[in-house]
């Protein structure tokens, strides 16, 4: 399945934040978004994940497309632990296996009951992409999602997302071109 | 690291000092007039009195009665004002239907609510009545104000990632909610017991700590005022310990 984004356009008082933005997120590829700052990159994915509405053009998806996503926040429940916060958003289809071995995998491995309030940013961001990358979802929304990672810890993640999102749409906002230099990866600027 | 003393602690030595000063004057009292032990009875005589008081089965049938009537109408009114603030966070018609309503109790003395209440309820009810609507405000805006702190931001997450309702209430509401009804009840808790006492004083309904306090005035027990008056206190500073601990018990389960 593919996201097709149709000279989509929103404004806010009058402002335009998005004008005729058209792409289209393959399968299989990590489409990565570029643009300065206040261009709207946040915007737009947060129309993709049906949190706005856009004022004119469409996105073709499946009709219940179920989305993952890092945001541009973290968006983690403070109170609760690494396990607890996976639990909180994957219910069900939460594997302790699965998580262990992805969490280990992203360096937080020894996290244990440790309150996320207690995190580092880096720990945080890494727990967030854990979680986008566990949920079930038929395509993937990563804002910014290496924001306070080390280089070592920015290649395992990297690793995890080529790994995980095997075959599904990922739409990727970054402000590194060197992020849209793999294969997998297309590039395109707002 | 070092914790500020807290500055509005109840020091032992205080208390013994206004206890002194309190037989001091009923001392003074009952030198300078004749009957003066009448007008200002001593710590001691209240305290003698409490005991006897303590001992007879009609005592804790009338603490229980009143218990049961004033913590039921604050109990009443927490259920109340929690089903009817998730209602209105839900629905702004309702909300504003409510409004002025709160504004209303918030501001009409307890008083006139008793005696209004009296022309159409039994004394026995009035307590139950009087409490629950002294407790409804703070309940229900604080409750409101606690579901519109909830985090904005985790909400959408939780929707992107199709969370139910019933974990989103544990993980989200629950956390933002139970600081704001924890003030609220410690606030309730107070309220309910003036408000129901002196609804039970004006309604006197039988075997009633207010009944009690009545006939202490009519026959000028004020060794039985204020054995009563502490009997009020302790009662009142009881539930709300245990009110609160139950409250700590589930914040403490929501947070694990």
């Amino acid at each position: 399945m593919s996201i097709r984004v149709e000279n989509l356009c929103k404004a806010y008082d009058g402002a335009p934040v998005l004008e005729g933005v058209t792409f289209t997120a393959e399968p299989g590829r990590i489409t990565c978004l570029m643009a300065p700052s206040g261009f709207g990159k946040t915007t737009l994915l947060r129309i993709l994940l049906g949190l706005e509405k856009a004022d004119s053009g469409a996105v073709t998806a499946l009709a219940d497309c179920r989305w993952s996503a890092v945001f541009q926040e973290d968006r983690l429940l403070p109170q609760l632990s690494a396990e607890g916060n996976l639990r909180f958003a994957l219910g069900t289809a939460y594997d302790e296996r699965d998580a262990a071995v992805l969490l280990a995998r992203l360096g937080l491995g020894d996290v244990g009951e440790k309150r996320v309030r207690d995190y580092s940013g880096g720990m945080k961001r890494r727990l967030a992409l854990a979680r986008a990358l566990l949920a079930p979802c038929d395509a993937l929304v990563l804002d910014e999602p290496f924001t306070g990672l080390d280089e070592e810890n920015r290649a395992a993640a990297w690793q995890c997302i080529r790994e995980k999102a095997g075959g599904k749409p990922v739409i990727l906002v970054t402000h590194d071109p060197a992020d849209a230099t793999g294969e997998d990866c297309c590039l395109i600027r707002l | 690291m070092k914790q500020r003393p807290d500055n509005n602690q109840i020091r032992v030595w205080a208390v013994v000092f206004w206890l002194l000063v309190w037989q001091g004057g009923s001392m003074a009292h009952s030198a300078a007039y004749p009957h003066g032990h009448l007008l200002l009875a001593s710590p001691v005589a209240a305290l003698t009195r409490l005991a006897e008081l303590a001992v007879t089965a009609s005592f804790w049938r009338t603490v229980a009665s009143s218990a049961c009537h004033i913590f039921g109408g604050f109990l009443l009114s927490c259920a109340l004002g929690v089903v009817l603030a998730a209602a209105a966070a839900r629905w702004r018609v309702l909300r504003e239907l409510l409004s002025p309503l709160v504004a209303v109790v918030k501001a009409v003395p307890v008083v006139s609510f008793i005696i209004l209440a009296l022309v159409w309820l039994r004394a026995e009810t009035l307590p139950l009545v009087i409490a629950a609507l002294m407790v409804f405000p703070p309940v229900y805006l604080n409750v409101l104000a606690g579901i519109e702190s909830a985090d904005r931001q985790l909400l959408e997450m939780a929707r992107v990632f199709r969370v139910p309702f019933s974990r989103r209430l544990r993980g989200i509401y629950l956390p933002a909610v139970l600081p704001h009804f924890r003030s609220a009840a410690s606030l309730g808790l107070g309220l309910c017991w003036k408000s129901g006492v002196a609804a039970e004083v004006i309604g006197l309904p039988a075997l009633s700590i207010g009944e009690a306090l009545y006939n202490a005035k009519v026959y000028f027990l004020t060794p039985d005022l204020f054995a009563w008056t502490a009997v009020i206190v302790a009662v009142s500073v009881g539930f709300e310990k245990l009110f609160l601990a139950a409250v700590a018990a589930v914040e403490r389960r929501v947070n694990a």
